[in-house]
């Protein structure tokens, strides 16, 4: 008969067991969102990561051991991405009509989401090497990681960022232009993608397929800009 | 289902080969929605099987930012310090672009193709 410590010890060298942690507690996660319709801060990636985070730390694992389970969840966003195209494709004719309207609010955005980034971050009294690694927030990470190393930031803070902007606009994007009185689908999706990339994507889907096609859009195309205008912002303003 | 899946990896291995090729910085997978995209338009329409498994993996495409999420453990320390800052500046600056680029587009968006 084995001790129960001798089957966890067991089990934390499987990658099975954070596998299914994560999982397990992401499921009722979105289990308790549902339940509280839709409650913003009840977002399910941000509670899983909390929920997981603060399992860790009781359990003293190191998050090299949750990533060896955890690696064949993250693994899917490739394929995932790839299969951006599928509803994309399906609003071919709409993205045909809109070019011109797309092309502003994305150029609008972009610039809007760097320049905000540095004017609060400034004001509130940040600089240096946190400053600048907080300006390619809003992309797809392996862009916000190139970016950040380009213009002297730290790549590895940059993707935290990413990852927390990311949970931001997935939780009160959606809420809050309900609340400003916008429901297009297509405008609603666009502004998550170019707010907060795959994370705002995600739950642009849970939305409709409509506005996922339009984030998965915003955000491959902001990866792009952004990549474009940091240089240049920060060449203008000496960073 | 396992021939759709098969799809979406082949296009995700040419895009990673395409950008170690070109040396381009820009992510592989990105590059194989490109291809994928163009296939897609050209053939018309999407075959029913890939667009079934394709909607399953986007309907559930939170769970997959979750371990990367997590990786945010690691840095706690490193934000500690200024973490109100950085918290306001990250919160802020991110519903303002999403609000600023939903209300740019809805305006100029014509009437016609406003809905919801």
């Amino acid at each position: 008969m084995h001790s129960l410590a001798e089957i966890w010890v067991y089990l934390e060298e499987q990658p099975l067991l954070w596998l299914t942690i994560t999982v397990g507690i992401f499921w009722l996660c979105q289990q308790l969102y549902r339940a509280a319709h839709e409650f913003p801060l009840l977002n399910p990636v941000l509670v899983s990561v909390i929920a997981i985070v603060i399992l860790l730390l009781a359990t003293g694992t190191p998050y090299d051991e949750y990533f060896d389970g955890a690696q064949f969840i993250s693994f899917l966003l490739g394929p995932a991405t790839v299969a951006l195209a599928v509803p994309l494709a399906a609003e071919a004719a709409t993205l045909k009509r809109l070019w011109l309207p797309i092309t502003i609010a994305l150029s609008v955005g972009s610039l809007t989401a760097i320049l905000s980034a540095l004017a609060i971050g400034m004001a509130l009294g940040l600089h240096g090497e946190m400053l600048v690694s907080m300006l390619p927030k809003s992309v797809t990470t392996p862009i916000a990681m190139g970016i950040s190393d380009q213009i002297g930031g730290s790549p590895s803070l940059t993707a935290v960022f990413v990852i927390l902007t990311g949970i931001v606009g997935a939780a009160t994007g959606i809420p809050l232009l309900k609340a400003l009185g916008l429901r297009d689908p297509v405008a609603k999706g666009f502004a998550l993608g170019v707010g907060s990339h795959g994370i705002g994507t995600a739950r642009a889907f849970e939305h409709s397929d409509r506005a996922g096609a339009f984030s998965g859009l915003a955000m491959g195309l902001n990866g792009a800009l952004t990549a474009i205008l940091i240089p240049i912002v920060v060449w203008l303003f000496g960073l | 289902m396992i021939a759709s899946i098969a799809a979406l990896l082949v296009l995700q291995l040419i895009g990673t080969i395409i950008i170690r090729l070109t040396g381009l910085a820009f992510p592989g997978p990105v590059v194989g929605m490109l291809i994928l995209f163009a296939y897609l338009l050209w053939r018309g329409a999407t075959p029913q099987a890939f667009e079934t498994t394709t909607r399953a993996l986007l309907r559930n495409l939170a769970l997959l930012f979750v371990p990367a999420g997590v990786g945010v453990v690691t840095y706690l320390k490193a934000v500690a310090d200024q973490w109100l800052a950085l918290s306001i500046t990250l919160i802020a600056s991110a519903t303002i672009s999403i609000v600023v680029t939903g209300f740019v587009l809805h305006f100029l968006m014509p009437r016609a193709e406003r809905r919801g």
